[in-house]
């Protein structure tokens, strides 16, 4: 048996260079991003989902209905990223949160940049900023500040 | 909803995996063997199987396959397919083909590449060598051999590859 110092290391990277097909209801939510716009999907039952669902959890019905949410929202949950990792989009410290958007009743994992960790806690008011430049993807919301 | 009504869109969704490869002991003590342009399998020292590229024990006995055993770089097309589709990233060109190598001696086979034949020609049991990359391009990589080309050497039947327990 070798010693572990002896083994061959190599880096190592895998890659897929997938498409996605968006199907009817994401496609709305993806084409409204690029027009700076956040939309969700309402129930029967009144609840609205955003990012939109297209079933609902609770009564497993489809959903079409779409209607505008945000772009501000709360704070529900978040995890503080002190040293941004290669991989990043943001590379200043930052927040992964779970933000609940103005007239939403589920939350949107995102990021909450350009402010401090003592900034944050659950239920700080932030609202969406947006990228120079949109692509119809969820990072054109660049991140979520906080709210002015 | 119809047809027309459905945007026909898609999104980008790349995903890119970037990590440390740790080969192990018998991976390493391989490709160290592939650097210098040697296949060395391993053997079972209770069945005597010979497993190239070796992964340090044998699934049959269990045990670890400690006995070094220096292959040539020749053996036969155990098994070989033609790919037609492109696969994204891959500088090869279809079509081209696949094919489990059984090297002389060896009681598995690896996937390489067949070369310097027309396809239609490619069959089970035909006899190939591996063609190398000039000796300066070696590194600790299976990539050392170029693809696999046919030699002149009358075809094996497959059937008398399968393992017998000694």
């Amino acid at each position: 048996m070798s010693d572990s110092k002896d083994l061959l290391r190599a880096p190592f990277e895998l890659a897929y260079n997938y498409k996605r097909s968006n199907g009817p209801v994401m496609s709305k939510f993806f084409d409204a991003l690029g027009k700076q716009t956040i939309l969700g999907t309402k129930s029967s039952t009144g609840k609205v989902f955003s990012p939109a669902a297209e079933f609902d959890p609770d009564t497993y019905e489809s959903l079409n209905d779409m209607v505008e949410v945000g772009p501000g929202g709360s704070v529900e949950s978040f995890s503080w990223i002190e040293a941004p990792q290669k991989h990043h989009l943001i590379k200043e410290p930052f927040a992964f949160a779970l933000i609940k958007l103005d007239g939403a009743d589920s939350s949107m994992l995102h990021m909450i940049a350009d402010c401090n960790e003592a900034d944050l806690s659950i239920g700080t008011r932030v609202t969406a900023a947006w990228s120079e430049t949109t692509t119809k993807r969820i990072t054109d919301i660049k991140f979520f500040t906080l709210e002015k | 909803m119809s047809a027309e009504d459905i945007p026909k869109d898609y999104s980008e969704s790349p995903i890119n995996l970037e990590y440390f490869y740790t080969a192990g002991s018998a991976t390493t003590r391989f490709l160290n063997q592939v650097k210098e342009g040697n296949i060395v399998g391993q053997g079972c020292p209770k069945c005597k199987a010979v497993y190239v590229p070796p992964r340090g024990s044998c699934p049959r006995c269990g045990v670890a396959t400690d006995i070094e055993v220096p292959l040539t770089d020749k053996g036969c097309i155990e098994s070989f397919t033609v790919v037609h589709i492109p696969i994204p990233g891959n500088p090869i060109v279809p079509p081209y083909v696949c094919a489990m190598i059984r090297l002389d001696g060896a009681n598995i086979s690896f996937l390489h590449l067949i070369q310097d034949v027309d396809i239609e020609n490619i069959r089970i049991g035909m006899r190939i060598q591996a063609v190398w990359k000039p000796k300066e391009e070696w590194t600790h990589s299976l990539e050392n051999i170029k693809w696999f080309a046919p030699i002149d050497e009358p075809d094996v039947d497959v059937a008398t590859l399968r393992f017998h327990e000694s």
